[in-house]
Protein backbone atom coordinates (compact mmCIF):
# COMPACT_ATOMS: atom_id res chain seq x y z
CA UNK A 1 0.00 0.00 0.00
CA UNK A 2 1.07 3.16 -1.44
CA UNK A 3 1.67 6.57 1.38
CA UNK A 4 -1.11 7.88 -0.72
CA UNK A 5 -3.31 5.00 -0.46
CA UNK A 6 -3.12 5.29 3.23
CA UNK A 7 -3.64 9.13 3.40
CA UNK A 8 -6.60 8.23 1.23
CA UNK A 9 -8.00 6.33 4.34
CA UNK A 10 -7.91 8.67 6.88
CA UNK A 11 -8.69 11.83 5.45
CA UNK A 12 -12.19 11.58 3.13
CA UNK A 13 -13.83 14.67 2.21
CA UNK A 14 -17.46 15.01 1.63
CA UNK A 15 -20.04 16.60 -0.73
CA UNK A 16 -23.54 16.36 0.24
CA UNK A 17 -26.32 16.86 -1.69
CA UNK A 18 -29.83 16.70 -1.37
CA UNK A 19 -31.63 15.46 -4.20
CA UNK A 20 -35.26 16.76 -3.07
CA UNK A 21 -36.00 14.61 0.23
CA UNK A 22 -37.75 15.84 3.49
CA UNK A 23 -34.57 16.79 5.01
CA UNK A 24 -34.31 13.96 7.54
CA UNK A 25 -31.17 12.50 6.55
CA UNK A 26 -29.88 15.69 6.13
CA UNK A 27 -30.10 16.62 9.31
CA UNK A 28 -29.17 13.00 10.76
CA UNK A 29 -25.70 13.61 8.12
CA UNK A 30 -25.29 16.64 9.89
CA UNK A 31 -25.47 15.06 13.04
CA UNK A 32 -22.14 12.83 12.52
CA UNK A 33 -20.37 15.97 12.73
CA UNK A 34 -21.81 17.07 15.79
CA UNK A 35 -19.62 16.48 19.15
CA UNK A 36 -21.40 13.28 20.00
CA UNK A 37 -20.40 11.34 16.60
CA UNK A 38 -17.70 13.83 15.75
CA UNK A 39 -16.46 12.24 12.54
CA UNK A 40 -13.88 14.72 11.80
CA UNK A 41 -11.40 12.44 14.21
CA UNK A 42 -11.35 10.16 11.67
CA UNK A 43 -10.42 13.16 9.27
CA UNK A 44 -14.00 12.93 7.13
CA UNK A 45 -15.11 16.84 6.58
CA UNK A 46 -18.15 18.10 4.81
CA UNK A 47 -15.88 20.09 2.47
CA UNK A 48 -18.97 21.31 0.04
CA UNK A 49 -16.81 21.91 -2.72
CA UNK A 50 -17.16 18.79 -4.69
CA UNK A 51 -13.28 19.38 -7.10
CA UNK A 52 -12.34 18.81 -3.34
CA UNK A 53 -14.58 15.79 -2.33
CA UNK A 54 -13.57 11.90 -2.56
CA UNK A 55 -17.83 10.92 -1.10
CA UNK A 56 -20.78 12.16 -2.35
CA UNK A 57 -23.34 11.92 0.55
CA UNK A 58 -26.79 11.77 -1.32
CA UNK A 59 -30.04 12.30 0.08
CA UNK A 60 -33.55 12.18 -1.26
CA UNK A 61 -34.86 11.02 -4.54
CA UNK A 62 -34.01 12.52 -7.78
CA UNK A 63 -36.68 14.59 -10.08
CA UNK A 64 -36.05 15.77 -14.01
CA UNK A 65 -35.36 19.32 -12.44
CA UNK A 66 -32.43 18.33 -10.37
CA UNK A 67 -30.84 15.28 -12.45
CA UNK A 68 -28.83 17.24 -14.47
CA UNK A 69 -27.46 19.21 -11.27
CA UNK A 70 -26.55 15.84 -9.88
CA UNK A 71 -24.82 14.48 -12.81
CA UNK A 72 -22.92 17.66 -13.64
CA UNK A 73 -21.76 17.21 -9.38
CA UNK A 74 -21.34 13.76 -10.15
CA UNK A 75 -18.42 14.81 -13.09
CA UNK A 76 -16.88 17.32 -11.09
CA UNK A 77 -15.83 15.09 -8.43
CA UNK A 78 -12.14 14.04 -8.96
CA UNK A 79 -11.08 9.62 -9.04
CA UNK A 80 -10.97 8.13 -6.52
CA UNK A 81 -14.35 8.69 -5.68
CA UNK A 82 -17.44 7.03 -3.30
CA UNK A 83 -20.77 7.51 -3.92
CA UNK A 84 -22.92 6.68 -0.79
CA UNK A 85 -26.63 7.11 -1.47
CA UNK A 86 -28.29 7.75 2.19
CA UNK A 87 -31.95 6.89 3.29
CA UNK A 88 -34.39 5.21 1.65
CA UNK A 89 -35.75 7.69 -1.23
CA UNK A 90 -32.03 8.05 -2.22
CA UNK A 91 -31.95 4.40 -2.25
CA UNK A 92 -35.00 3.18 -4.14
CA UNK A 93 -37.33 6.19 -4.20
CA UNK A 94 -38.89 5.22 -0.75
CA UNK A 95 -42.47 6.95 -0.42
CA UNK A 96 -42.29 9.01 -3.86
CA UNK A 97 -41.43 6.12 -5.93
CA UNK A 98 -44.92 6.48 -8.18
CA UNK A 99 -44.86 10.14 -8.42
CA UNK A 100 -44.54 11.04 -11.95
CA UNK A 101 -42.00 14.19 -11.28
CA UNK A 102 -39.46 11.37 -9.64
CA UNK A 103 -37.57 8.82 -10.96
CA UNK A 104 -35.98 7.01 -8.43
CA UNK A 105 -32.99 6.39 -6.28
CA UNK A 106 -29.85 8.44 -7.16
CA UNK A 107 -28.84 4.97 -9.00
CA UNK A 108 -31.02 5.91 -12.07
CA UNK A 109 -28.88 9.15 -13.08
CA UNK A 110 -25.28 8.17 -10.91
CA UNK A 111 -23.21 5.01 -10.17
CA UNK A 112 -24.10 3.96 -6.49
CA UNK A 113 -21.18 2.14 -4.65
CA UNK A 114 -23.09 2.01 -0.87
CA UNK A 115 -26.39 1.64 -0.36
CA UNK A 116 -27.64 2.67 3.41
CA UNK A 117 -31.71 2.48 4.24
CA UNK A 118 -33.54 3.88 6.43
CA UNK A 119 -35.90 6.49 6.70
CA UNK A 120 -34.51 8.62 8.48
CA UNK A 121 -30.93 6.85 8.17
CA UNK A 122 -29.57 6.58 11.38
CA UNK A 123 -25.61 8.71 12.37
CA UNK A 124 -24.52 5.57 13.00
CA UNK A 125 -25.55 3.81 10.33
CA UNK A 126 -24.15 6.53 7.78
CA UNK A 127 -20.97 6.47 9.43
CA UNK A 128 -21.02 2.58 8.85
CA UNK A 129 -21.91 3.45 5.59
CA UNK A 130 -19.16 5.58 5.18
CA UNK A 131 -16.42 3.16 6.55
CA UNK A 132 -17.60 0.45 4.21
CA UNK A 133 -17.27 3.46 1.35
CA UNK A 134 -13.48 3.79 2.64
CA UNK A 135 -12.98 0.07 2.22
CA UNK A 136 -13.88 -0.26 -0.88
CA UNK A 137 -11.68 2.82 -1.97
CA UNK A 138 -8.39 0.79 -0.31
CA UNK A 139 -9.71 -1.91 -2.40
CA UNK A 140 -10.61 -4.32 -0.06
CA UNK A 141 -13.39 -6.60 -0.74
CA UNK A 142 -16.40 -5.59 1.62
CA UNK A 143 -17.64 -8.26 3.66
CA UNK A 144 -20.89 -10.10 3.12
CA UNK A 145 -23.82 -10.30 5.45
CA UNK A 146 -25.62 -13.52 5.44
CA UNK B 1 16.32 25.08 7.73
CA UNK B 2 14.29 26.68 5.33
CA UNK B 3 12.65 23.53 3.43
CA UNK B 4 11.16 22.78 7.19
CA UNK B 5 9.20 25.85 7.44
CA UNK B 6 6.21 23.67 5.41
CA UNK B 7 6.59 21.30 8.02
CA UNK B 8 6.39 23.19 11.14
CA UNK B 9 3.42 25.09 9.30
CA UNK B 10 1.40 21.72 8.71
CA UNK B 11 2.18 20.98 12.53
CA UNK B 12 0.97 23.83 13.54
CA UNK B 13 -2.13 23.28 11.30
CA UNK B 14 -3.29 20.26 12.70
CA UNK B 15 -2.56 21.88 15.94
CA UNK B 16 -5.37 24.40 14.91
CA UNK B 17 -7.66 21.55 14.34
CA UNK B 18 -6.57 19.50 16.96
CA UNK B 19 -7.22 22.84 19.58
CA UNK B 20 -10.34 24.04 17.78
CA UNK B 21 -12.64 20.19 18.23
CA UNK B 22 -10.96 20.13 21.87
CA UNK B 23 -13.24 23.88 22.39
CA UNK B 24 -16.05 22.48 20.66
CA UNK B 25 -15.81 19.20 23.20
CA UNK B 26 -14.95 17.06 20.13
CA UNK B 27 -12.58 14.65 20.36
CA UNK B 28 -10.28 16.27 16.91
CA UNK B 29 -8.63 14.79 14.05
CA UNK B 30 -5.06 13.21 14.57
CA UNK B 31 -1.75 15.56 15.12
CA UNK B 32 -0.92 14.45 11.23
CA UNK B 33 -4.24 15.14 9.56
CA UNK B 34 -2.89 18.44 7.17
CA UNK B 35 -0.17 16.07 5.93
CA UNK B 36 -2.78 12.98 5.21
CA UNK B 37 -5.52 15.89 3.50
CA UNK B 38 -2.51 16.88 1.54
CA UNK B 39 -0.94 13.55 0.21
CA UNK B 40 -4.46 12.66 -0.40
CA UNK B 41 -5.07 15.50 -3.02
CA UNK B 42 -1.96 14.71 -4.41
CA UNK B 43 -3.00 11.45 -5.28
CA UNK B 44 -6.17 12.65 -6.72
CA UNK B 45 -7.13 12.40 -10.52
CA UNK B 46 -6.09 16.17 -12.07
CA UNK B 47 -8.85 18.23 -12.98
CA UNK B 48 -8.35 21.45 -14.13
CA UNK B 49 -10.11 24.26 -15.67
CA UNK B 50 -7.60 27.22 -16.74
CA UNK B 51 -4.07 26.30 -17.98
CA UNK B 52 -2.82 29.01 -15.92
CA UNK B 53 -3.93 27.97 -12.28
CA UNK B 54 -0.81 24.98 -11.58
CA UNK B 55 1.41 27.80 -12.44
CA UNK B 56 0.55 30.30 -10.44
CA UNK B 57 0.10 27.76 -7.51
CA UNK B 58 3.46 26.66 -7.83
CA UNK B 59 4.13 30.60 -7.76
CA UNK B 60 2.37 30.33 -4.33
CA UNK B 61 4.27 27.65 -3.00
CA UNK B 62 7.58 29.74 -4.58
CA UNK B 63 7.18 32.56 -3.04
CA UNK B 64 6.26 31.31 0.35
CA UNK B 65 9.31 29.42 0.41
CA UNK B 66 11.30 32.41 -0.81
CA UNK B 67 9.70 34.10 1.68
CA UNK B 68 10.47 31.55 4.85
CA UNK B 69 14.65 31.52 3.59
CA UNK B 70 15.08 35.27 3.97
CA UNK B 71 13.68 35.21 7.35
CA UNK B 72 15.57 31.98 7.92
CA UNK B 73 18.69 33.84 6.72
CA UNK B 74 18.10 36.95 8.82
CA UNK B 75 17.26 39.15 5.82
CA UNK B 76 15.07 42.46 5.44
CA UNK B 77 11.98 42.38 6.45
CA UNK B 78 10.60 44.38 3.64
CA UNK B 79 11.41 42.06 0.95
CA UNK B 80 9.94 39.41 3.26
CA UNK B 81 6.73 41.59 3.10
CA UNK B 82 7.14 41.88 -0.78
CA UNK B 83 7.92 38.69 -1.42
CA UNK B 84 4.47 37.32 0.63
CA UNK B 85 2.80 39.75 -1.14
CA UNK B 86 3.30 38.24 -4.52
CA UNK B 87 2.57 34.65 -3.34
CA UNK B 88 -0.98 36.22 -2.38
CA UNK B 89 -1.61 37.94 -5.10
CA UNK B 90 -0.53 34.72 -6.97
CA UNK B 91 -3.54 33.04 -4.90
CA UNK B 92 -5.50 35.96 -5.90
CA UNK B 93 -5.16 35.52 -9.74
CA UNK B 94 -5.48 32.37 -9.64
CA UNK B 95 -8.79 32.56 -8.01
CA UNK B 96 -9.64 35.30 -10.54
CA UNK B 97 -8.60 33.44 -13.39
CA UNK B 98 -11.14 30.75 -13.11
CA UNK B 99 -14.96 31.32 -14.37
CA UNK B 100 -16.77 30.58 -11.32
CA UNK B 101 -18.72 33.53 -9.54
CA UNK B 102 -17.68 32.33 -5.75
CA UNK B 103 -13.81 32.27 -6.74
CA UNK B 104 -13.98 35.44 -8.54
CA UNK B 105 -15.76 37.16 -5.29
CA UNK B 106 -13.59 35.71 -2.94
CA UNK B 107 -10.51 36.73 -4.85
CA UNK B 108 -11.94 40.45 -4.36
CA UNK B 109 -12.09 39.45 -0.63
CA UNK B 110 -8.67 38.40 -0.46
CA UNK B 111 -7.41 41.46 -2.09
CA UNK B 112 -9.01 43.30 0.64
CA UNK B 113 -7.78 41.37 2.99
CA UNK B 114 -4.15 42.35 1.43
CA UNK B 115 -5.05 46.08 1.75
CA UNK B 116 -5.88 45.65 5.64
CA UNK B 117 -3.11 43.90 6.92
CA UNK B 118 -0.15 44.92 4.70
CA UNK B 119 0.37 48.50 5.26
CA UNK B 120 -0.06 47.49 9.40
CA UNK B 121 2.67 45.34 8.59
CA UNK B 122 4.74 47.46 7.16
CA UNK B 123 3.99 50.16 9.46
CA UNK B 124 5.19 47.76 12.31
CA UNK B 125 8.08 47.12 10.68
CA UNK B 126 8.89 50.94 10.06
CA UNK B 127 8.59 51.11 14.13
CA UNK B 128 10.60 48.48 14.64
CA UNK B 129 13.36 50.20 11.93
CA UNK B 130 12.61 53.36 14.51
CA UNK B 131 13.50 51.48 17.43
CA UNK B 132 16.64 49.32 16.05
CA UNK B 133 17.80 51.74 12.93
CA UNK B 134 17.86 48.78 10.91
CA UNK B 135 14.67 46.82 8.54
CA UNK B 136 16.91 43.93 8.67
CA UNK B 137 16.02 40.91 10.90
CA UNK B 138 19.96 41.14 11.69
CA UNK B 139 19.40 44.30 12.87
CA UNK B 140 16.92 43.32 15.48
CA UNK B 141 19.37 40.34 16.84
CA UNK B 142 22.15 43.08 16.96
CA UNK B 143 20.03 45.27 18.53
CA UNK B 144 19.82 43.22 21.92
CA UNK B 145 17.36 43.81 23.69
CA UNK B 146 13.63 42.50 23.63
CA UNK B 147 11.41 44.31 21.40
CA UNK B 148 8.34 43.35 23.19
CA UNK B 149 9.51 45.62 25.83
CA UNK B 150 9.65 48.84 23.76
CA UNK B 151 6.67 48.11 21.33
CA UNK B 152 3.98 46.04 23.32
CA UNK B 153 1.49 47.67 20.88
CA UNK B 154 3.00 46.94 17.52
CA UNK B 155 2.28 42.99 18.85
CA UNK B 156 -1.19 43.55 19.67
CA UNK B 157 -1.63 45.23 15.85
CA UNK B 158 0.61 42.32 14.59
CA UNK B 159 -1.82 39.78 16.38
CA UNK B 160 -4.98 41.39 14.04
CA UNK B 161 -2.52 40.89 11.24
CA UNK B 162 -2.51 36.62 12.39
CA UNK B 163 -6.05 36.50 12.32
CA UNK B 164 -6.43 37.67 8.69
CA UNK B 165 -3.10 36.05 7.51
CA UNK B 166 -4.93 32.32 9.21
CA UNK B 167 -8.14 33.37 7.58
CA UNK B 168 -9.90 32.69 11.36
CA UNK B 169 -13.16 35.02 12.32
CA UNK B 170 -13.52 37.59 12.26
CA UNK B 171 -12.38 38.29 9.53
CA UNK B 172 -12.70 35.46 7.36
CA UNK B 173 -14.14 36.88 4.32
CA UNK B 174 -12.15 35.27 2.12
CA UNK B 175 -10.92 31.64 2.28
CA UNK B 176 -13.20 29.79 5.21
CA UNK B 177 -16.53 31.75 4.18
CA UNK B 178 -18.17 28.48 3.58
CA UNK B 179 -21.96 29.15 4.00
CA UNK B 180 -21.75 31.83 1.74
CA UNK B 181 -18.82 31.40 -0.65
CA UNK B 182 -18.00 26.98 -0.93
CA UNK B 183 -14.33 27.21 0.01
CA UNK B 184 -13.77 30.88 -0.44
CA UNK B 185 -10.04 31.29 -3.14
CA UNK B 186 -9.69 27.26 -2.89
CA UNK B 187 -13.09 26.97 -4.48
CA UNK B 188 -11.59 25.92 -8.15
CA UNK B 189 -8.14 24.63 -6.76
CA UNK B 190 -8.22 20.80 -7.09
CA UNK B 191 -5.95 17.74 -6.51
CA UNK B 192 -2.11 18.51 -6.97
CA UNK B 193 -2.66 22.31 -7.26
CA UNK B 194 -4.65 22.51 -3.96
CA UNK B 195 -2.20 20.33 -2.07
CA UNK B 196 0.68 22.91 -3.29
CA UNK B 197 -1.36 25.77 -2.24
CA UNK B 198 -1.89 23.69 1.36
CA UNK B 199 2.18 23.64 1.84
CA UNK B 200 2.21 27.36 0.91
CA UNK B 201 -0.06 28.50 3.60
CA UNK B 202 2.02 26.29 5.67
CA UNK B 203 5.10 27.61 5.14
CA UNK B 204 3.06 31.15 5.05
CA UNK B 205 1.90 30.50 8.66
CA UNK B 206 5.35 29.56 9.87
CA UNK B 207 7.16 32.64 8.28
CA UNK B 208 4.51 35.14 10.60
CA UNK B 209 5.15 32.97 13.45
CA UNK B 210 8.89 33.05 12.65
CA UNK B 211 8.76 36.78 12.61
CA UNK B 212 6.43 37.15 15.70
CA UNK B 213 8.85 35.47 17.59
CA UNK B 214 11.26 37.94 16.51
CA UNK B 215 9.71 40.28 19.42
CA UNK B 216 12.06 38.34 21.81
CA UNK B 217 14.77 37.83 19.28
CA UNK B 218 17.83 37.50 22.26
CA UNK B 219 15.76 33.84 23.19
CA UNK B 220 14.24 31.78 20.42
CA UNK B 221 12.28 30.18 22.95
CA UNK B 222 10.70 32.92 24.53
CA UNK B 223 10.50 34.07 21.38
CA UNK B 224 8.98 31.05 19.90
CA UNK B 225 6.44 30.65 23.72
CA UNK B 226 5.23 34.28 22.34
CA UNK B 227 3.90 33.65 18.97
CA UNK B 228 2.61 30.38 20.23
CA UNK B 229 0.81 32.21 22.41
CA UNK B 230 -0.53 34.65 20.30
CA UNK B 231 -1.46 31.68 17.95
CA UNK B 232 -3.81 30.15 20.79
CA UNK B 233 -5.25 33.47 21.60
CA UNK B 234 -6.33 33.25 17.40
CA UNK B 235 -7.56 30.39 18.07
CA UNK B 236 -9.86 31.63 20.99
CA UNK B 237 -10.94 34.65 19.03
CA UNK B 238 -11.56 32.21 15.87
CA UNK B 239 -14.55 29.91 18.25
CA UNK B 240 -15.81 33.29 19.89
CA UNK B 241 -16.49 35.75 17.13
CA UNK B 242 -18.59 35.50 14.69
CA UNK B 243 -17.63 36.73 10.51
CA UNK B 244 -17.71 40.08 10.38
CA UNK B 245 -17.92 42.00 6.75
CA UNK B 246 -14.81 43.24 4.77
CA UNK B 247 -15.59 46.76 5.04
CA UNK B 248 -15.58 46.26 9.45
CA UNK B 249 -12.39 43.97 8.71
CA UNK B 250 -11.13 46.96 6.80
CA UNK B 251 -12.25 49.62 9.70
CA UNK B 252 -10.95 47.66 12.22
CA UNK B 253 -7.69 46.64 11.12
CA UNK B 254 -6.52 50.14 9.57
CA UNK B 255 -8.15 52.08 12.73
CA UNK B 256 -7.07 49.99 15.56
CA UNK B 257 -4.32 48.74 13.86
CA UNK B 258 -2.69 52.46 12.72
CA UNK B 259 -3.64 53.92 16.05
CA UNK B 260 -1.64 51.38 17.95
CA UNK B 261 1.20 51.52 16.48
CA UNK B 262 1.22 54.95 16.31
CA UNK B 263 0.78 55.88 19.47
CA UNK B 264 3.44 53.52 20.57
CA UNK B 265 6.05 55.09 18.91
CA UNK B 266 4.56 58.53 20.26
CA UNK B 267 5.12 56.96 23.61
CA UNK B 268 8.57 55.96 22.50
CA UNK B 269 9.22 59.56 21.12
CA UNK B 270 7.84 61.04 24.05
CA UNK B 271 10.10 58.14 26.61
CA UNK B 272 12.82 59.58 24.72
CA UNK B 273 13.84 55.84 23.65
CA UNK B 274 13.58 56.93 19.87
CA UNK B 275 14.58 60.73 18.10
Amino acid sequence: MTLVQKARLKSLWVVHFDCGGCNGCDIEVLAALTPKFDVERFGIVNIGDPKQADIMVLTGPVNHKNKRVLRDLYEEVPDPKMVIAVGTCACTGGIFHNCPNILGGVNKVVPVDVYVPGCAARPEQIIDGVVLAMKKLAGEAPEEDE
Amino acid sequence: MALATPLIGGLLMGVDRKLTARMQERVGPPLAQPFYDALKLWGKTVMIDSSLQPALAFGYLGFALVAAGLVTFRQNLLLVLFVTGMADICLTVAAFDAKSPYSYLSGRREFLAMLSYEPVMLLAYTAIFMVTGSFTIRGIYEYGAPLLLVLPAALVALEIVLVIEMKKSPFDVSGHAHQELVRGVFTEFSGYTMALIELGRWTKLATTMMILSLFWAPSPVIGGAISLVMFFVVLMVDNLYPRLTWQRMLRTTWAVGFALILLNVAALAVGGVIL
